[in-house]
């Protein structure tokens, strides 16, 4: 045996107060949990719930097609059926799946204990369950969202679209992606700053490279569909018009918007899934990855190059074809990356010493590659602008779509189940796997190359019928013949599910059936890795065949629980040196209770029940500053400084730019920005639509100056009282921070009336045409900014009275800040826009 | 494999002659774009073939011959390189075709405005003196450049006219431009392609391609009034359109009734379909739209007079409009 950095045996009692720090709470209190060992299993179970609700629409419609002139369904109905088909593929499912597999697996596979953030990874699990299941539930009382996934206006503004269903899908989805966006900034602060030591971004799992891409892709995509679902509910709900030609407004802003989240959303599901196919295709050849480095390289690629691509759904909009040229370069680049990572999988089953071994992973992984590279090669044919204009909108774009999506997700998402599932529970049969994949391989094909012809043969997408006589019919009831196929696949694979899976309910040590070379295959039941080793290479249970018994053994860092409470390693970004022991969450009802408030918020203002509205978010709130109080920023707790092992000395707290909550600060503060950078796009692209002359329209004006230099100047001392804040925190008696608090939080509010009133003296009014219409859109979200800052200090000075804030115990404090110059930054570049722009035009 | 391929593409080739398909191209437009489609299918099925014949290779191949394609050199040969050469040819080769494509063509194309509305097809020649409108129905001349002036009354629809050109959306409140030919006389049938409501698969239209001359006439003829109904039950057909109040949103020209809100009547009879393109179009078909508009097409903007009017005002009624030829 090596030399390990912990004597073995451990100590008497140990393992059990290891045990007893991370125990779940029984029974029903199970519900509290937070760790990811028991939130990532059931976000997964909830997502194939999601997968298959929406499969059984996607029935539904190959029912009512399979023979010309059925009406299984009446037209609106079909309507709601193939939109919540999409809808829900889309946003409860595929996206929630591949972040799902991440919570459960990424702790161990980096070899970390948790997630840094397991109360919001818990949080954002419960909103997704709880609204998934309510918006699900829409399609039974005829108020499920009629207007395609993709929901353009004006078809979906109010003079077409009066009912609530539009409303379903706008503030439901809005809400499911805030869900998402949260978990995507747990996924990237671990993986950037919860793994082993030595485990180098160079020695990362390829995994953890796609999910930290996929993170950061969901940084930047998702706030431009949470702003035009915001732009469009202002529209509907207060007559504000950013859609409607007739005041300035342009139904292409949408989709410009839509398709810069939309069309990366494709990679985002993707790119995850492609990371799961690296992991599983070097284990059954047992050789790894050939052109690590190049994989890694790829997966960067795709998500730049996949930002450069939302007008591939727009090429038949009358787009100039200069521009149109453009994309379709960017389309064609972006095959590349994806045509590398087969080509690397081709070379690693290649450099297999032995036979390869074709278990039902296996299996699942070459059905990925041939759906996957059948549906690459017709998205490069659909880059074809000219091409794309026949295609565009028919069933090969049908066909196309689900190639990539099951091909490059569903395929690689039940080769990870089958993969995986002995690292969280009981292993799955090998026997019903194959009959699962063989069904759901042949009903795939069987059921969309079909569509590639019918499309050709002229068949649009989303029509609820079609006449006979034009070729159609054989196609048509093929593609629902497949569907049976595939359904009954899934059936197996269900059932199999059912009947064979386990939670938890695994030996210790838990076996490695696969023998494969990472670290989530030494996971332990509830604490993760029972010691956290040194990782020196890709594949340390390869490298060190002796590792895995080690680890379970405890002669690595950190087999105990320092500070008698449950804990991460916090290592550094690059290099993974280990800088401090912190504090992650157990079990708690505050995160549940502002789950169910903010669920039912939402909720209530689709119905729309104002009054009940408040209510839940107030009870979110409630929630919210629950959690943040018993749960955040402890300060110093138990010993000062632990020996993890190996004579490395860390501490057990820290403050400022090193720690895992100043990063996820820094996250959201991309995502606001994003999404504030989507709002000032929207104000010049409107600008470009309408000309000079109507920028300001007639009786519109430009804002007074005198408010807007006012407002410039008590942004920055509310920013400077704030620094002020954390300069004073540590002197004296405390009335000084205090008192700068006040003052900043008075400037706060100062600044953002004398903003307002110089867009409302000027007078721009947000109804009459799209440039106030804008004008207002970015005000507003500054002031929904300051009303959270606001709120931050106000939290902050309760801290600070009660006597939890101080020169150590600074989180809060260290967070409210960020925040503030964050918030009025953005309220003077707001400023700088809404009032210098139209006086430079003149 | 290779045989099923073989076959599936013998079937498709037999199938993809059309009323509606880009495979079947009767104009230059088409024609480019379904060269590049052959290209495409005929390409990216032999790539597809060779990445599955690479895969198969490396799975089943033994250890000692496949281990030549264990490298980084494999991925950079077959996963950057040859890619990268294969689509900078591809891209440059149909960049140039569209670029023909949107090339100004001859000078003083025939101009055809045409409308999307939910869920119809408003077709209008503004250049022939005081203008034609007619609906549903693209009437072109062979061998003359058109240009389709597209735009939306609501909600976004797209033009779709496959054997002729790619499709072009109608968005409010902008006019975009789509030049075709057609190239022989033909019948063709188009479809909205962008979801545009409850009734969007029912929202197709037919194109008309005749010689120049049959052209001029057709249009002349649309251009003209209507006549004073001939025979007694024509008048008391004509009569029962005025009482129910059709002329509200229908047009008849030559007449007091000028509504805009539905297709214009003046010359419905000669029309090949009713509905946008739902039914074909006869006294029958006339009577059972007027009275079951709503089951037939449910949603629609036209509402169903089977209660208002009885049999023989609806049959005197569909004999007066399929006499509008």
């Amino acid at each position: 045996m090596s030399v390990t950095p912990n004597a073995l045996p451990r100590p008497e009692g140990e393992l059990e107060a290891l045990r007893a720090v991370w125990r779940q709470p029984p029974g029903w209190r199970a519900v509290s949990e937070v760790n990811n060992g028991l939130v990532g299993p059931l976000f997964v179970a909830t997502a194939l719930l999601f997968f298959l609700l929406a499969g059984l629409l996607g029935l539904v419609i190959r029912a009512q097609l399979a023979f010309p002139g059925l009406q299984i369904v009446d037209a609106a109905t079909y309507n709601q059926v193939f939109t919540m088909h999409g809808t829900v593929m889309m946003f409860l499912f595929a996206v929630p799946a591949v972040e799902a597999v991440a919570v459960a697996l990424l702790p161990a596979m980096l070899g970390a204990r948790e997630l840094p953030f397991p109360r919001l990874g818990a949080f954002s699990f419960l909103i997704y369950l709880v609204g998934g299941l309510i918006f699900y539930a829409g399609i039974f009382f005829g108020i499920a969202p009629d207007g395609g996934w993709f929901m353009y206006p004006p078809l979906t503004g109010k003079a077409y679209s009066p009912g609530i269903n539009t409303d379903m899908y706008l503030l439901g989805i809005g809400f499911i992606e805030i869900s998402a966006i949260a978990g995507a900034i747990e996924l990237i602060v671990g993986v950037l700053r919860c793994r082993a030591p030595g485990m180098t971004l160079g020695r990362m799992p390829i995994y953890g490279w796609a999910i930290l891409v996929f993170g950061t892709m969901v940084i930047f995509a998702f706030p431009a569909v949470i702003v035009a679902s915001t732009l469009l509910e202002l529209e509907r709900a207060f007559d504000w018009p950013f859609f409607l030609p007739e005041r300035g407004g342009d139904p292409l802003l949408w989709q410009h918007l839509f398709w810069f989240f939309g069309h990366p959303e494709v990679y985002v599901i993707f790119l995850p899934a492609a990371g799961m196919v690296s992991m599983i295709v070097p284990t059954m050849a047992r050789a790894k990855l050939v052109g690590h480095a190049l994989v890694v390289v790829a997966l960067v690629g795709t998500g730049f190059l996949s930002f450069g691509l939302w007008v591939h759904h727009m090429y038949t909009t009358g787009i100039p074809p200069l521009s149109l040229s453009f994309f379709a370069a960017a389309g064609f680049a972006v095959s590349i990356p994806s045509g590398l990572q087969v080509f690397a999988w081709i070379a690693t089953f290649a450099s297999a010493p032995g036979r390869i071994r074709f278990h039902t992973p296996a299996l699942f992984v070459l059905g990925f590659l041939f759906i996957f590279t059948m549906g690459g090669l017709t998205g490069v044919m659909v880059s074809v602008t000219p091409f794309d204009w026949q295609a565009h909108d028919t069933y090969f774009v049908v066909a196309h779509l689900h190639y990539v999506l099951i091909g490059g997700m569903v395929f690689p998402l039940f080769a990870a189940l089958y993969y995986w599932a002995p690292t969280v529970g009981t292993a799955l049969s090998e026997r019903l796997g194959r009959t699962a994949f063989w069904l759901l391989f042949l009903g795939t094909n069987l059921t969309f190359f079909p569509m590639h012809i019918s499309g050709f043969l002229g068949m649009p997408r989303r029509i609820y019928t079609y006449p006979t006589g034009f070729g159609l019919e054989l196609w048509n009831l093929l593609s629902s013949l497949g569907a049976a196929m595939f359904a009954a696949g899934a059936a197996v694979l269900l059932f199999d599910v059912a009947k064979n899976f386990r939670m938890g309910n695994q030996e210790d040590p838990q076996p490695n059936p696969w023998d494969a070379g990472t670290l989530e295959w030494v996971k332990g039941p509830a604490y993760g890795l029972r010691s956290i080793p040194l990782v020196s290479d890709r594949y340390p249970l390869w490298s060190n065949p002796a590792l895995k018994r080690e680890i379970e053994a405890g002669a690595h860092f950190l087999p105990f629980a320092a500070t008698g409470r449950r804990e991460a390693l916090v290592t550094s970004t690059a290099e993974a040196t280990p800088l401090y022991i912190a504090y992650v969450s157990g079990p708690g009802w505050w995160h549940v209770l502002a789950a169910v408030g903010t669920a039912f918020f939402f909720l209530s203002l689709v119905a729309p029940l104002p009054i009940p509205a408040v209510l839940f978010g107030l009870l979110a709130l409630v929630g919210f500053i629950g959690w943040l109080w018993t749960g955040s920023d402890h300060g110093p707790v138990g010993p000062e400084r632990v020996d993890i092992g190996g004579g490395i000395v860390l501490p057990t707290h820290a403050t400022g730019p090193v720690t895992t909550s100043w990063w996820a600060m820094v996250c959201l503060m991309l995502v606001s920005g994003t999404a504030y950078a989507c709002l000032l796009g929207s104000y010049l692209f409107l600008w470009l639509v309408n000309g000079d002359g109507m920028w300001p329209p007639p009786g519109q004006c430009v804002p007074v100056a005198g408010w807007g230099l006012g407002a410039l100047v008590l942004y920055g001392a509310a920013a400077l009282a704030m620094t002020c804040v954390g300069r004073w925190l540590g002197d004296g008696s405390g009335r000084a921070h205090r008192l700068a608090l006040l003052a900043a939080m008075a400037l706060l509010v100062a600044g953002l009336a004398a903003d307002g009133w110089a867009l409302w003296q000027g007078p721009v009014r947000p109804t009459l045409h799209a440039y106030g219409a804008s004008a207002w859109a970015i005000f507003a979200w500054q002031g929904f900014h300051g009303a959270v800052a606001l709120l931050m200090g106000g939290y902050t000075l309760a801290r600070s009275l009660t006597g939890r804030l101080g020169g150590q115990r600074r989180l809060t404090l260290d967070n409210t800040r960020l925040f503030w110059l964050y918030t009025t930054g953005q309220g003077s570049l707001g400023l700088l826009l809404l009032h210098g722009f139209p006086r430079l035009l003149g | 494999m290779q045989g099923a391929g073989l076959a599936l593409l013998l079937l498709l080739l037999g199938a993809c002659s059309g009323v509606q398909t880009p495979l079947d191209p009767m104009g230059e437009q088409a024609g480019r774009i379904a060269l590049i489609s052959w290209v495409l299918f005929i390409g990216g099925t032999v790539i597809f073939l060779l990445v599955m014949g690479l895969l198969s290779f490396a799975l089943l191949a033994p250890a000692r011959v496949r281990a030549a394609m264990a490298s980084r050199r494999f991925v950079i040969g077959g996963g950057i390189l040859f890619p990268a050469v294969t689509l900078v040819v591809l891209l440059a080769w149909s960049l140039g075709i569209s670029r023909a494509l949107v090339l100004p063509g001859a000078e003083a194309p025939l101009r055809i405005e045409v409308i999307g509305r939910q869920f119809w097809w408003e077709v209008r020649y503004p250049d022939s003196g005081e203008g034609a409108v007619t609906a549903n129905e693209i009437h072109l001349p062979v061998g003359r450049e058109v240009e389709l002036h597209l735009s939306s009354g609501d909600v976004i629809h797209s033009l779709w006219l496959p054997n002729l050109h790619g499709k072009m959306d109608m968005i409010p409140g902008r006019v975009n431009v789509q030049r075709l030919r057609a190239d022989g006389p033909a019948v063709l049938r188009g479809q909205c392609t962008e979801f545009c409501g409850v009734q969007h698969s029912l929202m197709a239209f037919w194109a008309v391609a005749v010689p120049e001359a049959e052209f001029e006439a057709w249009l002349l003829r649309q251009r003209t009034p209507v006549a004073p109904p001939a025979t007694p039950e024509l008048a008391h057909g004509m009569a029962v359109f005025g009482e129910a109040g059709c002329g509200a949103c229908h047009t008849v020209r030559g007449t007091e009734w000028q509504g805009r809100l539905g297709p214009d009547l003046s010359r419905v009879g000669s029309r090949l379909s009713l509905a946008a393109g739902v039914l074909d179009n006869h006294r029958g078909t006339l009577a059972g739209w007027i009275a079951g508009a709503q089951d037939i097409k449910p949603g629609n903007a036209m509402p169903a007079y089977g209660r208002t009017l009885d049999g023989p005002e609806l049959l005197a009624l569909a004999a007066w409009l399929e006499s509008l030829k």
